[in-house]
């Protein structure tokens, strides 16, 4: 048998400091990937990350047109030129297409994305310190958040043999 | 390509114990594949596997957003209907190929 099947991942706990579209997305795929397979699954947002859970924040997340040199130019293929990324409301209508892009590929928006993972048995933690910062209150979140959490209380969660964590 | 035995028929499978051929399944023989999995089918499960290989027989591609629209089953039965991986558990019950969605 080989080592992979002799040590298997049995719980993965991940980590959202990020809101841009990618980066919300990275965990969520991750992490409802991770159910889907019988692990079990905590998602911790924190930071800019807060971005997916906050109800009001969470329905349109963009992606960064200024500052990403990854950014392609729909159809062209060719890189799209930082000064494009000054034109008023650039940034939301590519934002839109990444999202309708990704509709297409049955990958659903954050809150019913959210709603998949929860049902399958994740979990979704909110940072304290985050939402210090960010003057955001538990009443602003999301329905599909577990709790609050303090890092020791993110450690604690981790615990066990066979267990990761992941930083996205 | 393996083989295996299900109330004395034998069917091909690859070597995760998905059909090759979805055509040799039947509804007993899936009953047995359901024991292995220590699942005990119902009426209820068996309108999965047919909603789930009405999907596969018309090309498309499964998705666990895909069954929670379904109007068969939501996520959360699913879930319970085919503890563990229910993607994974109920197409190889199911004896269609294992999706390769990620999603």
């Amino acid at each position: 048998m080989s080592n992979e099947n002799n040590f298997p991942v049995k719980k993965v706990n991940i980590i959202c400091a990020k809101g841009n579209i990618e980066d919300i997305y990275a965990a969520l795929v991750m992490g409802n990937g991770a159910v889907m397979e019988g692990i079990e699954t905590n998602l911790f947002f924190t930071f800019f990350g807060l971005e997916a859970i906050v109800k009001k924040w969470m329905k349109r997340p963009h992606t960064a047109v200024i500052g990403n040199p990854s950014m392609r130019m729909p159809g062209l293929g060719t890189r799209m030129p930082t000064w494009l990324g000054v034109i008023p409301g650039l940034e939301a209508i590519v934002s839109w297409m990444m999202r309708k892009q990704m509709d297409d590929l049955d990958v659903p928006p954050i809150d019913e994305f959210m709603e998949l993972i929860t049902a399958g048995g994740g979990k979704i933690y909110a940072c304290k310190l985050a939402m210090d910062m960010f003057k955001i209150k538990e009443e602003d979140l999301s329905e599909h958040v577990s709790g609050v959490l303090t890092v020791g209380d993110f450690y604690g969660l981790a615990g066990g043999e066979g267990s990761q964590i992941i930083f996205t | 390509m393996a083989t295996k035995n299900y109330v004395g028929v034998t069917v091909d499978v690859n070597e995760e114990g998905y059909f090759a051929d979805p055509s040799q399944w039947t509804k007993e023989i899936a009953v047995e594949i359901a024991k292995e999995e220590g699942v005990e089918l119902t009426d209820q499960h068996f309108k999965v596997l047919d909603y789930l290989r009405g999907k596969y027989e018309a090309g498309d591609s499964l998705s666990i957003r895909g069954i929670n629209k379904s109007g068969v089953v939501d996520v959360k039965i699913f879930y319970q209907l085919f503890p563990g991986a229910p993607l994974k558990k109920s197409t190889k019950i199911a004896g269609i190929p294992k999706p390769a969605s990620c999603v």
